[in-house]
């Protein structure tokens, strides 16, 4: 458990990894109780960052930067995936004039 | 020393400087506009109207704070802190001279020194955006919206073009590191051209340099590319609900960002503070020489002076110039001033070219400048880092 | 020292994704997650990923979150409306979520192997150098594969959101 008596002078890594489920978690709490689609979508941004922060903790533990090459690849699907997904929303808000994900239920207006 | 006691002085001495040279920037671009429009520019408030940056800041702070009632008030308060902010921090990771010893302590001239110094410019002046679009859409105000939207749409567009420019060169220096790169640049071909990178063989990079200016004007919203925030277009753009001291936190977030694209042009392009030719040419008398000449201008106008005025003042300066040029002679603060005085001469050079370009050119409409950086920048760019990954790829 | 940069950054990020899912506007979200962003770059410097640090600062704080700024200013998206949550939800979800988090975290601790504490600096394959090295000779197909990636995002962002000629 984490230690309740003097803080140690340098952290170990499952702190890190603690931090990102934490990160992780409050994406995915994000994603679910949301209702308007941007911060849906920024959600979904929250939980690759938790990745990535993942990513780069066990390439600190293994001594390699194998962590660090798939993170940056992560960040670029991500840059892609932000792009088009913005697309398609103002594709739907242009139709449906709204932007609440409960209101876009169905596929006829 | 105290590793701590170090830094924070030699922060207290470059923050102290730099707003100096923020608030007289402002009095050199005014003079030199007026001069280029043949009128005399301000010349009430001090000798030659030197004190009128101090009028200018006791005028904005006094002025009245309003804070609209129709306005987001978080936001409001929050963009020209973040503006101002990611403008100042850029100053901290440029080497402004060599290592240096003072006293009997080793220090490098500059703040702090990255790994990834190219790559933090880039970072920070892409978060220079938030600014800016922050301060439209806070206000409320149609007009501010577009204003914003448009400012901030065009500094996106052209750090592309500015991306692939910086990378030109690094191609040939080999390190992100900013002190590395100017390390990189020094020597002299055939003992008199200086190892510049816009004359390092295997392929100049001149049109890197041209296209890095081309795009720092358009990042830092300058004339030709200032449409977003010209006082006669869309009433003066993203700022225009807002007064005194926050109005002032962008015009200094401005030249702050100006000062930091001539500073990086400087030390990527034009090596840095390495001298035109070398130290045994005589390139430590150029400073003096320069400073005895402005000393000599300095008499001759007082022996008839254009105001009975400059009787007394163009003395003063003419000797304040001959105590800078003697100075310069001094050989204990040589390894220290001449650095300094290549530096400051080039970014000096590079800024009077900024406000040279203000003075002249007319701006674009907005749909030009967006087509310029789209089909004209970006094509360029990408063109000039395939030459000259090519040559040196071939001719390593 | 180690312990207090690391201590601040993982408050700062939690603190801003908490308000990530906490506000209501979607702007106030949008810079929270610039905030998250900016805690991990650190996080990011510590863990000696000095590239992806810097990385992270240029593409996802200064480029995709621009992006989504943008998209929230045009379609001025106003604030949600509250959502009609049960008693039982209300009262007993943030104590749960703590439990949750305390529970992962003793796991997280007690099945992670021993390893060397997180040292600034003690790390230093993170340089652009060896990312280059790595990307253009192990990872090369990847890599070229992540750049018809963006080419396919790129047409597919200039297709849906071209106006249509009749």
């Amino acid at each position: 458990m984490i230690p309740l008596g003097p803080l140690p002078a340098a952290v170990p890594p499952s702190w890190y990894l603690i931090l990102s489920a934490i990160l992780f978690a409050l994406g995915v709490l994000g994603f679910l109780l949301r209702r308007n689609i941007i911060t849906v979508f920024m959600s979904i941004e929250l939980m690759l960052n938790a990745v990535n922060l993942s990513f780069v903790t066990f390439s600190y533990v293994l001594k390699r930067v194998d962590g660090h090459i798939f993170s940056f690849f992560v960040m670029v699907v991500a840059a892609a995936e932000a792009a088009v997904g913005l697309a398609i929303i103002l594709t739907v808000f242009k139709n449906r004039q709204t932007l609440e994900i409960d209101e876009v239920s169905s596929l006829k207006n | 020393m105290n590793y701590y006691l170090l830094s924070m002085i030699k922060t207290a001495i470059v923050v102290g400087i730099f707003m100096h040279v923020l608030a007289y920037l402002q009095w050199i671009e005014r003079k030199v506009i007026a001069h280029v429009q043949l009128r005399v520019g301000p010349r009430r408030v001090g000798p030659h109207g030197l004190l009128q940056p101090l009028a200018d800041v006791i005028k904005l702070v006094t002025k009245e704070d309003i804070l609209p009632s129709h306005v987001n008030k978080v936001f409001y308060f929050l963009a020209p802190f973040v503006a101002v902010t990611f403008a100042l921090i850029s100053i901290s990771i440029i080497p402004f001279g060599p290592e240096i010893t003072v006293a009997g302590v080793r220090t490098n001239m500059g703040l702090a020194d990255l790994n990834i110094g190219v790559l933090f410019i880039l970072g920070i002046s892409g978060l220079g955006v938030y600014g800016v679009a922050l301060a439209g859409w806070a206000s409320n105000n149609k007009y501010a919206l577009m204003g914003g939207l448009r400012s901030s749409a065009q500094m996106i567009s052209y750090e592309l073009p500015m991306a692939l420019a910086i990378v030109a060169p690094l191609l040939i220096l080999n390190t992100l590191n900013l002190r590395q790169i100017v390390n990189g640049q020094e020597g002299f071909y055939w003992g008199f051209i200086p190892r510049w990178s816009i004359f390092m063989m295997p392929f100049p990079q001149i049109f890197s340099f041209i296209l890095f200016l081309i795009a720092g004007f358009a990042e830092t919203n300058r004339v030709p590319f200032d449409l977003p925030e010209a006082e006669n277009e869309l009433v003066a753009g993203f700022h225009v609900e807002y007064a005194s001291m926050k109005f002032a936190s962008f015009f200094m977030a401005e030249y702050a960002n100006m000062v930091t694209v001539s500073a990086v042009a400087t030390l990527l392009f034009l090596g840095g503070w390495h001298p035109i030719f070398p130290q045994q040419y005589g390139s430590g008398l150029i400073p003096v020489l320069i400073f005895a000449a402005s000393a000599v201008l300095c008499f001759f106008h007082a022996a008839n002076p254009a105001r009975p005025f400059d009787r007394i003042t163009l003395p003063v300066f003419g000797v304040l110039f001959l105590g800078a040029a003697g100075l310069f002679l001094i050989p204990v603060v040589q390894p220290i001033l001449l650095p300094l005085f290549w530096f400051s001469a080039k970014v000096g050079v590079i800024l009077f070219v900024f406000i040279w370009v203000r003075a002249t050119l007319p701006r674009f409409r907005y749909d030009q400048l967006m087509r310029f950086a789209w089909t004209f920048m970006f094509p360029v760019a990408l063109i000039n880092l395939f030459i000259t990954g090519l040559l040196v790829a071939l001719f390593p | 020292m180690d312990t207090i940069l690391f201590l601040i950054f993982a408050a700062i990020a939690v603190i801003c994704g908490i308000n990530l899912v906490v506000q209501t506007h979607p702007i106030s979200s949008a810079l929270s997650l610039v905030g998250v962003m900016g805690a991990l770059a650190a996080l990011y410097l510590l863990l000696g990923g000095e590239f992806i640090a810097a990385a992270q600062l240029v593409v996802y704080a200064g480029a995709i979150m621009v992006l989504f700024v943008f998209v929230i200013m045009l379609l001025n998206a106003g604030t949600e409306k509250r959502l009609n949550v049960r008693p039982l939800g209300k009262y007993l979800g943030a104590p749960l979520l703590l439990v949750f988090f305390g529970m992962m975290a003793y796991l997280i601790q007690k099945v992670m192997p021993p390893s060397s504490p997180v040292v600034f600096g003690a790390f230093q394959g993170g340089t652009a150098a060896e990312i280059g090295k790595s990307l253009f000779t192990v990872y090369l197909l990847p890599f070229e594969v992540t750049s018809v990636l963006i080419l396919i995002a790129i047409l597919g962002a200039i297709v849906l959101a071209r106006k249509e000629v009749d």
